[in-house]
């Protein structure tokens, strides 16, 4: 740069800056929307420190504090440290198995005493985010060879599988965010378009009566031979390789899975995806439950949080009811919803304009952080750029559709808005590096 | 450093821009174009809480209330909270066991839910009040909440105010548009019904915030949407209760009715069906069993036989047939009629007479001479200009039926009869096709298919009194803050009587009557110095009994005003079965018109005559062995029950020895062997106790 500035803000973005404040704020007064009561005291209620939203506020000028530190250090340092701190998270994980605590049926959290908790597996986000970048920037690494790819997408699902163990199915959805910065670095695009295809096959599955949907992966079968007929007569192969890949669909649909809800995911899990396109799950066929049928009946969850949070925000209308006025959030219809279902009472109250202003927000930060990625002259912070956008758009998307009804649910927050330490801290520290690395981009970090 | 990949860069943002447009696809389906979720957070979330307002005042001519509020208690549950109260405790102060607790509290859970409070026992007696209020601490979840009910100081009138009553789904099928809900109560019966629309006043809603348990949270919007109570208007009514409660008690043991009219105005002062009852006895607590016990009753003292019976008029017809023969000219006031014991017109002997003589025509009304009156009758509808009987008896029912005779009068009360005037059509049915003057003669003496009911003859009183003009009789004279749904307009309106009826006749009839009290047939119930007015009836009547029709004492039947000059009372009395009209309708009368126009019943003689009056039993023989009938019938059943009652208190101790828990069924299938000893005892047991009683 021409002028040398040593204060910190020297090519910081402020843009961000004040959209992560905005969004912080939205969620401290989400929260308290959620808590909320006409008859007692805010101010009280504020200084006591024992509502969500007074935590939230703690939490939140904790995470200035950690914010302000980051921006204080030098951005070689996470170049220097990415694949350490990928090794720590994945230890802290492993731990968890260990001397992990037991909150709402997930053992993934590591009691930090006067009754914060932190979970791991939010944290590994940021570490695998830097170890894909770093692993991504390593000069040696050509992208272009199966063999790296292989590699980097080992290191963005290790710790989703453990996130799996530790029966945090949301938290190892949100690995596959990591797909995004992969492509973007050149991962070959048939391999999103035979994972989309593989989702609408499972789906498929799941809502058409098997045999019809047998019936019509034949039908299609004999389509894409039927128009090949000329090059077939030139290449047999493709015979051989349009029946591997009919029996890979049928199979996947008669035999897979079936299996994997079955068999692998829990009968809530089964029934809540099941729900979600329309259908009842019969409890009876989980192989998993009747295991632990001794301990706990298998009983039929029925979609009271989809149906109370569609009702809050479907009751919003153009403009809302109005801040504080919700009644549905102010019955406390929805459960979880100072966490998971944040997302009902702003919908409530201030009804599909300010939603869509909301989401314009989430979106301009998405775009704004994509396009400070493409303007870096690191791959190292492109890639981790790109993965913090991913990973924030796969809270979001998710997120928001589970509380309209367009996703399964899923426990994962709505970033910088749910209620909770650990989800705020891993956003924010996510965030600040990024800002970091982007107040050094004319270095070239490896 | 070469970017690559750059327009992977631009995909990506397409792709979250996708998403995030189905996102918001989807918010407008659920928060735009989809209604039903705002619909379901309303019945989440909103509790609208019906407040209603006290029902308006009925106050008498004197303003003083005939109806009025009053603040009873009901004994409330919330089931949820009801764990661990002192259930033996509660049993022994409401006076119920155990198993009729268990089945209440089920009722209420069933009806109400857990959390929402439930009524427990309603409207408790003031002692049961006092009792459960002073231990309630000890009875968790039970809480005494207020509602308002009817009450009567004066215990009359229960026929003209009627009731107020739970609306049921016919009710509000008929009113769907006034807002009516389940559990609503509104007038079903009299002034309660007729003037419902103002005593309801207008309901007002609060709405509440209610959360995920049914608990409330305070109220919505600050009370924004809310809509405030309106209290009922009170009405004011021309009845004077104390003449009203001195009718009641002359009509002490006795059917029949009787009706006073204001003539100047047309508002009632008094009506009375008896046997009447007390309405307060259709509040409370004890009201299902009094209504049963009233409708069992054989007098049917429901039926409102002031306006609900249509009677033979008897010879108070007599009144009306003079003033139209009168008028129409075939006699004048010289014109007279000699009987030596029965009507000679006719050639058939009837009807007779029971005072032999030469009768003028003041004469022939104070001794009530039926040959006269069959005279003018037949010569009425023999006239040579009508060309025939039957337009002649048209001329003469437009005469009647502008007295307000075959016709319902239009009284502020439910289920008023018209009464009959028949017509040459009604009469051709009978007849064929020609009828003579002599096939209904009976007519002239108020004996043939002529009808009316009590209200009439004692506007046709009033319309004598006044010389022609009348009010439609009606109870409600006022409404406080006026009449936005005109009620009142019908009764605010003078109606003529035929205006061919010049004012002499109407002189003459006034002196005729006179000469009734006077020294004619109700001789013995003049008022000592007031002019009194009046007619007497004898109405013949037949009952069917078994089967075959029976004559049956006469009903003694009353009309008359008074005084003479500036009339204020016009009264019609009937005593069922009560034989000649001056042993039973006639002393009534009298003895209301003094008091109404004195006050007070003066003289020794008078008292006395008011006290035999009210100790006179005249209830008709047939329903007497009707009443007896039904005691015994009673007292068999009552009995019955105390056996049975008996007999299942044994069975349930026997089940509770046999099963511990579990409670007795009725047993109509063959139930399996182990269970069904206690049963099988049971079954000829019952048997052996129904022969019994078929036997005795």
């Amino acid at each position: 740069m021409a002028t040398q500035n040593n204060t910190l803000s020297k090519g910081v973005d402020w843009t961000i800056v004040w959209l992560y404040a905005a969004l912080v704020a939205i969620g401290i007064l989400c929260i308290f929307m959620v808590e909320y009561r006409a008859d007692g005291n805010w101010m009280s209620t504020l200084f006591s420190g024992k509502t969500n939203y007074s935590k939230q506020i703690l939490f939140a000028a904790f995470c200035a504090v950690v914010g302000m530190f980051i921006l204080l250090t030098d951005s070689k340092l996470f170049t220097a440290l990415a694949n350490l701190l990928y090794a720590f998270g994945i230890l802290l994980m492993l731990a968890t198995f260990v001397i992990g605590k037991n909150i709402n049926g997930s053992k993934s959290w590591i009691p930090l005493g006067g009754g914060f908790n932190l979970q791991p597996a939010e944290l590994c986000k940021i570490f695998a985010a830097l170890a894909l970048a770093k692993y991504l920037s390593r000069p040696e690494t050509v992208f272009k060879k199966t063999q790296s790819q292989l590699l980097a997408t080992a290191i963005a699902l290790l710790p989703a599988a453990l996130s799996i163990l530790q029966h945090e199915l949301g938290l190892a959805l949100v690995y596959t965010a990591f797909l995004i910065p992969m492509y973007r670095e050149g991962m070959p695009a048939q391999i999103l378009i035979i994972a989309i295809s593989f989702g609408v096959l499972v789906i498929a599955s799941l809502t058409v009566e098997p045999n019809l949907l047998a019936a019509l992966l034949t039908l299609l079968a004999g389509g894409i031979l039927y128009l090949l007929r000329k090059s077939i007569r030139r290449n047999r192969r493709i015979i051989t390789i349009v029946a591997a890949c009919w029996i890979f669909c049928v199979g996947t649909q008669r035999l897979l899975v079936p299996y994997i809800f079955n068999n692998v995911l829990e009968c809530y899990q089964s029934t809540r995806i099941y729900s979600m396109v329309g259908r009842d799950y019969d409890c009876s066929l989980n192989q998993k439950s009747a295991r632990k049928g001794k301990e706990r009946p298998a009983k039929k969850p029925d979609d009271y949080n989809v149906r109370q949070s569609k009702i809050a925000i479907g009751s919003g209308g153009f403009t809302g009811k109005g801040f504080l006025k919700g009644t549905q959030t102010r019955g406390k219809y929805v459960p979880a919803q100072h966490t998971d279902f944040i997302f009902t009472s702003l919908g409530e109250a201030f009804g599909f304009a300010g939603c869509c202003l909301f989401l314009g927000i989430y979106l301009f930060l998405l775009f704004r952080i994509i396009k400070m990625a493409d303007r870096q002259r690191s791959t190292f912070s492109r890639v981790y750029a790109y993965s913090v956008a991913s990973i924030l758009f796969f809270h979001i998307a998710v997120n928001v559709g589970m509380t309209i009804g367009l996703f399964p649910i899923v426990g994962i927050p709505l970033p910088l808005i749910s209620y909770g330490g650990s989800s705020l801290l891993t956003f924010t520290i996510l965030l600040f590096i990024l800002l970091r690395l982007d107040a050094d981009r004319q270095m070239v970090l490896r | 450093m070469p970017v690559f990949n750059q327009s992977r860069g631009g995909i990506i943002q397409i792709i979250f821009a996708a998403v995030v447009l189905v996102i918001i696809l989807q918010l407008a389906n659920l928060q735009l174009f989809s209604t039903k979720y705002k619909l379901a957070a309303e019945n989440n979330a909103l509790f609208k809480k019906v407040i209603y307002p006290d029902r308006g005042i009925i106050f008498d001519r004197k303003r003083k209330p005939i109806l009025e509020n009053v603040i009873i208690y009901d004994l409330v549950v919330i089931p949820v909270d009801s764990k661990g109260t002192d259930t033996a405790g509660l049993c022994s102060l409401l006076k119920i066991d155990s198993i009729e607790y268990k089945k209440r509290m089920r009722d209420i859970i069933n009806k109400t839910g857990m959390v929402r409070p439930g009524i427990f026992e309603p409207m408790l007696s003031p002692e049961m009040f006092a009792r459960l209020n002073e231990n309630l601490y000890k009875f968790s979840g039970f809480t005494l909440t207020e509602r308002s009910v009817r009450n009567y100081p004066f215990h009359a009138a229960g026929h003209l105010l009627g009731y107020i009553d739970e609306v049921d789904t016919s009710f509000l099928r008929v009113h769907k548009e006034e807002g009516y809900q389940m559990g609503d109560f509104a007038g079903r019966t009299g002034l309660e019904r007729t003037y419902e629309k103002v005593l309801m006043g207008k309901r007002g809603v609060k709405n509440y915030i209610r959360d995920n348990k049914s608990r409330l949270q305070g109220e919505y919007e600050k009370g924004l949407y809310d809509t405030a109570a309106v209290a009922g208007k009170n009405v004011f009514s021309s009845l004077d209760v104390e003449l009203q409660k001195m009718a009641e008690e002359l009509m002490t043991n006795k059917v029949g009715s009787v009706v006073a009219i204001d003539p100047a105005t047309g508002g009632i002062i008094c009506m009375v069906s008896a046997p009447t009852f007390d309405p307060n006895f259709l509040t409370g607590n004890q009201r299902r069993k009094h209504f049963a016990e009233l409708l069992a009753d054989p007098r049917k003292p429901f039926n409102n036989r002031a306006i609900q019976n249509n009677y033979s008029p008897g010879s108070t017809f007599k009144t009306i047939v003079g003033i139209i023969g009168l008028s129409e000219g075939v006699i004048d006031e010289r014109f007279s009629v000699t009987c030596n014991g029965y009507f000679t017109g006719c050639g058939t002997g009837k009807p007779k007479c029971l005072d032999k003589g030469t009768f003028s025509f003041k004469e022939a009304v104070a001794h009530s001479d039926n040959s006269y009156f069959s005279t003018v009758y037949k010569k009425l509808l023999d006239q040579s200009k009508y060309e025939t009987t039957d337009s002649a008896l048209n001329v003469f029912n437009s005469y009647a039926s502008s007295f307000g005779l075959g016709k319902r009068l239009g009284i502020d009360l439910p289920s008023e009869r018209g009464g009959l005037l028949p017509t040459s059509a009604y009469y051709h049915k009978v007849y064929g096709k020609k009828f003579f003057p002599c096939n209904i003669i009976s007519n002239a003496i108020g004996q043939g298919e002529v009808n009316t009911t009590m209200l009439q003859m004692a506007n046709v009183m009033a319309i004598i009194a006044n010389k022609g003009w009348y009010y439609t009789p009606h109870l409600i004279d006022s409404i406080e803050g006026g009449d936005p749904d005109d009620l009142l307009t019908g009764f605010k309106q003078k109606r003529l009587a035929d205006q061919r009826i010049p004012a002499n006749v109407y002189e003459a009839e006034q002196k005729a009557m006179q000469a009734v009290m006077d020294y004619g047939t109700a001789a013995g119930s003049a008022v000592p110095g007031i002019i009194v007015c009046g007619k007497t009836g004898t109405v013949e009547n037949y009952a069917k009994v078994n089967g075959r029709v029976e004559k049956q004492q006469d009903h003694s039947f009353f009309g008359a005003f008074a005084p003479k000059d500036n009339p204020r009372i016009a009264i019609a009395v009937i005593c069922e079965n009560a034989g000649q009209g001056a042993w039973a309708a006639a002393p009534i009368a009298s003895l209301l018109i003094e008091k109404y126009l004195k006050d007070s019943i003066t003289g020794k003689e008078r008292k006395d005559k008011y006290t035999t009056m009210v100790n006179k039993n005249l209830i008709p023989k047939l329903m007497r062995l009707e009443m007896a009938k039904n005691d015994s019938l009673k007292q068999l059943k009552e009995s019955r029950l105390e056996q049975q009652r008996l007999l299942q208190e044994s069975i349930e101790k026997a089940a509770e020895e046999a099963s511990g828990l579990e409670q007795p069924i009725i047993p109509n299938t063959p139930a399996v062997p182990k269970k069904s000893t206690p049963k099988e005892a049971i079954i000829p047991k019952t048997g052996d106790k129904k022969k019994k009683y078929t036997i005795s």
